[in-house]
């Protein structure tokens, strides 16, 4: 079955079809500012380039920013309230306490504390009270909100109360869109809770694009089913997007690093994707990315998404060649390059002009560098490469480093101390949509158990079970199943050996 | 009189993460709740240690419990508060000022928060200059100050007095039971103690000292300058390496996250290893392989922060592949006497290793002006 990928980045969107792991047929098209054009340019010059027929086509996956730039430039927002079950505790921080002031305008942001939720121990804070769940209804709808949000106390290690509220809203505000914190996953309520939030106030514009992508797709002839990415490289399907939007937030660079490392056939490995400006390393491990300690920040708000691990420098192919090459960066000609770079005629010394005088890469005219200045420029460059190769590495064994970026002739073909190998994937540039055309999916659960209670084997097998269920529900083959993930942090000052535990599950669509 | 705004709360409690050793919880949530109340018209203010009269009534307070638990069950806000009307009523004496048990990490804020909502005023000082796991850690306890009458609440106002127990220890294990009770999460107020006995056992000048930290990084980072440097102008604290953690165990003994770390060096630190010890904050730091020599202990400040934005990094966030520097700055002066050793030296977290201060001195170095 012929699988395209399509990733709508905010210059370029690419598609590529991909028959197993042979790459068919690709293309760059504009990104359009309805996206969905660029999407059937793109698309229609990948299955022309292909030579394909429409029919071959089995499954279309897309990775966007479409989402994530909604919430940072404020548009297209629902207004949105939030019920929280949560009351006395929690009561200093309301919801939208940490927004921008733009933002929390932008949704409304009306938020209000009920009682209940549960304690870490699943023993109830206050009892579920319905009727104080009605009067915050009312208020909500007398603020005219347009997207609801339950948010409990712990509805990781119960939902009860969080699904029975939402029942009660979606009766009391029939046609408003009710989101379950509980679904948007992971331990610390007032991010999840903010995430749940942007969440909410994006299902009217996943709602609209979705439906655009479904039906640019019938138009294109392509009855196929569609998929977008999440942030950690898995796949949702379009009908799970339009609920969960906020799931593709993070989902660029994890879907270009996943995208390099399939092209090499290769599950652990540092990529580095060298622009204009800067070089971004990150690293992979078992074919996904290391994830970063910090939370992802969108529009100024903290969520519970982790970004991938990413580091980066100021050196790339416009970096500019100061104190005889003893200095590359980080200042950069940036997008002027074609203009300002001496191998296109200007008369700014940049690091493209090092790595052709040196033969790294042909490009352009000769760029008249003094020998001594590349010399030294091009060992500048080396050691940059190898003090970032050498950051992201967790261990002493030597790594495999994959290249990707218009930058990567800058580096040399000799490996570095520290390292195994370059590696220089053909077709490098579009890595991306490679990326959004894996076809995986997952499963994860995050709660609280005590070992004491449950025991250590039996607690890891049943949410094991749980993941391995939920990436089922999300289309996995069952045979493909593989764990990914067990983290166990213990929790200090309980007693009964309570562990916070995380397990996460991905598999293959059939 | 330091009055505290958004800006020098955003300070503090960066200062204060760096101050927490490992341990201590995120002040994060702690300064949303102060920046809050400063919105609706809080003012908070800091009063100098040696500026509290003699005969005012000093109440330590603080919030206790599972860090992992309190970023989910967010606190009512005024559990500390409710603890220390507990004790007034059981005492008959009105408080007059409060100090923070602890500067380091969550607790720092505490002493803001219940100000703002109490109107009593808050010490520039501490128990304890830093972080450290249990009660009877603190300068007070130390120097002597009974530990009881002591109180904790929870967020119903769910209210235990301790009137009398044997010693701090036995206080620690009795508030950890009821704490887990009240759902892993309570505010203490104890001890209760006069102006003079405060003026004797607190650590003076944290908050000066967590704000100067913060502000110290804050400026760097906006100045693109090294953070890290402006740390350790403050602390007189030091590099011990710069790295990348390689290895983290973690278990659960009785109740504490303890465990050890292991960070190998890069750059010029490239050939070196450092293994850490911690029970909920870093302990012992040894050069490796297989401890060869001790580089720091406690009561010295062992301290991982993010290498490029000096944003502390705690035990519970630490894994593999993070990048960090490992500072070590100088105890407070009130930790490193003999009868103190015996409380927070190596040895009463069990590792026979010697206690050899590092160089310098906590605060000297500090700006006093705000």
């Amino acid at each position: 079955m012929i699988r395209a990928g399509i990733d709508v980045g905010g210059t370029n969107t690419d598609a590529v079809l991909l028959d197993g792991r042979r790459l068919l047929g690709a293309a760059k098209r504009p990104t359009s500012e309805d996206v969905t054009e660029g999407i059937v340019a793109a698309l229609s010059a990948a299955i022309a380039d292909a030579g394909v027929a429409h029919a071959a086509i089995g499954r279309v996956m897309i990775g966007t920013t479409h989402f994530t730039n909604a919430v940072v430039q404020r548009r297209n927002l629902l207004r949105t309230g939030v019920i929280r079950l949560g009351a006395p505790a929690s009561q200093i921080l309301p919801p939208f306490v940490d927004w921008p002031d733009d933002l929390r305008i932008a949704v409304g942001g009306v938020g209000i504390i009920v009682p209940g939720g549960v304690e870490f121990d699943g023993r109830e804070i206050c009892a579920y009270d319905p009727g104080s769940i009605r009067d915050a209804a009312s208020i909500l709808k007398a603020a005219d909100v347009a997207a609801v949000v339950v948010s409990a106390i712990f509805s990781s290690v119960s939902d009860t109360h969080e699904r029975a509220a939402a029942v009660m809203v979606a009766e009391q505000m029939p046609g408003i869109p009710v989101v379950c914190s509980a679904d948007i996953g992971r331990i610390g309520l007032p991010e999840r809770e903010n995430a749940a939030a942007l969440n909410a106030a994006l299902i009217g514009l996943a709602d609209r694009t979705t439906s655009a992508f479904t039906a640019a797709l019938a138009r294109m002839n392509l009855h196929t089913e569609l998929y977008l990415t999440q942030n950690d490289g898995t796949l949702m399907s379009a009908a799970v997007a339009r609920r969960f939007p906020v799931r593709t937030f993070a989902s660029g660079p994890t879907n270009s690093m996943r995208g390099a490392a399939y092209l090499c056939d290769i599950k652990d490995a540092i990529v580095l994707d060298i622009g204009g400006t800067t070089t971004d390393a990150g690293a992979l491990i078992g074919g996904f990315p290391r994830e970063a300690g910090a939370s992802v920040i969108v529009g100024g708000v903290r969520t519970n998404f982790r970004m991938p691990d990413i580091l980066s420098i100021g050196l790339g192919g416009g970096s500019v060649v100061e104190r005889d090459g003893a200095v590359v960066g980080p200042f950069s000609v940036g997008n002027r390059l074609t203009e300002e770079a001496r191998v296109f005629g200007g008369s700014v010394l940049t690091a493209t002009d090092v790595a052709v005088t040196l033969g790294r890469g042909v490009l352009g005219q000769d760029p008249h560098v003094a020998e001594d200045v590349a010399g030294r420029a091009g060992a500048t460059i080396d050691t940059m490469i190898a003090e970032i190769i050498d950051r992201m590495k967790t261990t002493s064994v030597d790594v495999s480093v994959i290249l990707v970026g218009g930058g990567a002739l800058l580096v040399g073909e000799a490996a570095l101390p520290g390292m195994a190998s370059f590696l220089r994937p053909e077709h490098g540039n579009v890595a991306n949509a490679i990326g959004a055309a894996l076809g995986q999916v997952g499963g994860e659960v995050d709660r609280v158990v005590s070992f004491n209670q449950v025991g250590r084997q039996e607690s890891i097998a049943t949410a094991l079970h749980e993941a391995r269920r939920h990436a089922m529900d999300a289309g996995a083959t069952e045979e493909s199943l593989a764990t990914v993930e067990v983290d166990e942090v213990p929790l200090a000052y309980l007693p009964g050996d309570a562990v916070r535990l995380r397990v996460k599950v991905v598999g293959d669509l059939p | 009189m330091l009055i505290v705004d958004e800006r020098a709360a955003e300070a503090i409690a960066l200062g204060a993460g760096i101050l927490g050793t490992g341990g201590g919880g995120n002040p994060y949530l702690g300064f949303l709740m102060t920046r809050e109340l400063l919105r609706h018209g809080a003012k908070i203010a800091v009063t100098g240690v040696a500026d509290v009269p003699d005969d005012a009534v000093v109440c330590g307070i603080g919030a206790m419990g599972a860090p992992t638990v309190g970023i989910e069950k967010l606190p009512r806000g005024d559990e500390p508060l409710a603890a220390l009307r507990a004790l007034e009523h059981h005492t008959g004496c009105r408080v007059t000022h409060l100090i923070a048990g602890e500067i380091g990490g969550a607790n720092a804020m505490q002493p803001l928060i219940q100000s703002a909502l109490s109107g009593l005023a808050a010490i520039d000082g501490d128990g304890m200059g830093r972080a450290f796991p249990e009660l009877q850690h603190c300068s007070f306890s130390i120097g002597g100050v009974p530990c009881t009458p002591a109180a904790i609440a929870d967020c119903h106002h769910n209210t235990v007095v301790f009137p009398a127990l044997r010693d701090t220890e036995t206080l620690e294990r009795f508030a950890r039971a009821v704490t887990v009770q009240m759902g892993a999460r309570a505010g203490y107020a104890f001890p209760i103690m006069s102006g003079a006995e405060m003026k004797r056992t607190a650590v003076s000048g944290s908050y000066t000292l967590a704000h100067a930290i913060g502000r110290a990084v804050l400026t760097a980072r906006a100045a693109h300058t090294d953070p890290i440097a402006a740390i350790l102008a403050i602390t007189e604290g030091t590099v011990l390496l710069r790295g990348r953690i390689v290895d983290v165990e973690r278990r659960l003994v009785a109740g504490f996250a303890r465990g050890r770390l292991e960070i190998m060096g890069t750059g010029s630190d490239r050939l070196r290893e450092i293994e850490i010890a911690f029970q909920n904050e870093n302990l012992v730091a040894w050069e490796g392989p297989r401890r060869r020599r001790v580089l720091a202990t406690v009561p010295d400040l062992i301290t991982l922060v993010d290498e490029e934005t000096g944003d502390p990094v705690t035990t519970e966030i630490t894994r593999y592949g993070l990048r960090v520097a490992v500072l070590g700055m100088p105890a407070p002066q009130q930790l490193k006497t003999a009868e103190a050793l015996a409380v927070v030296g190596p040895r009463a977290f069990g590792y026979d290793v010697q206690f050899t201060p590092l160089p310098g001195r906590y605060g000297r170095a500090c700006p006093q002006l705000w």
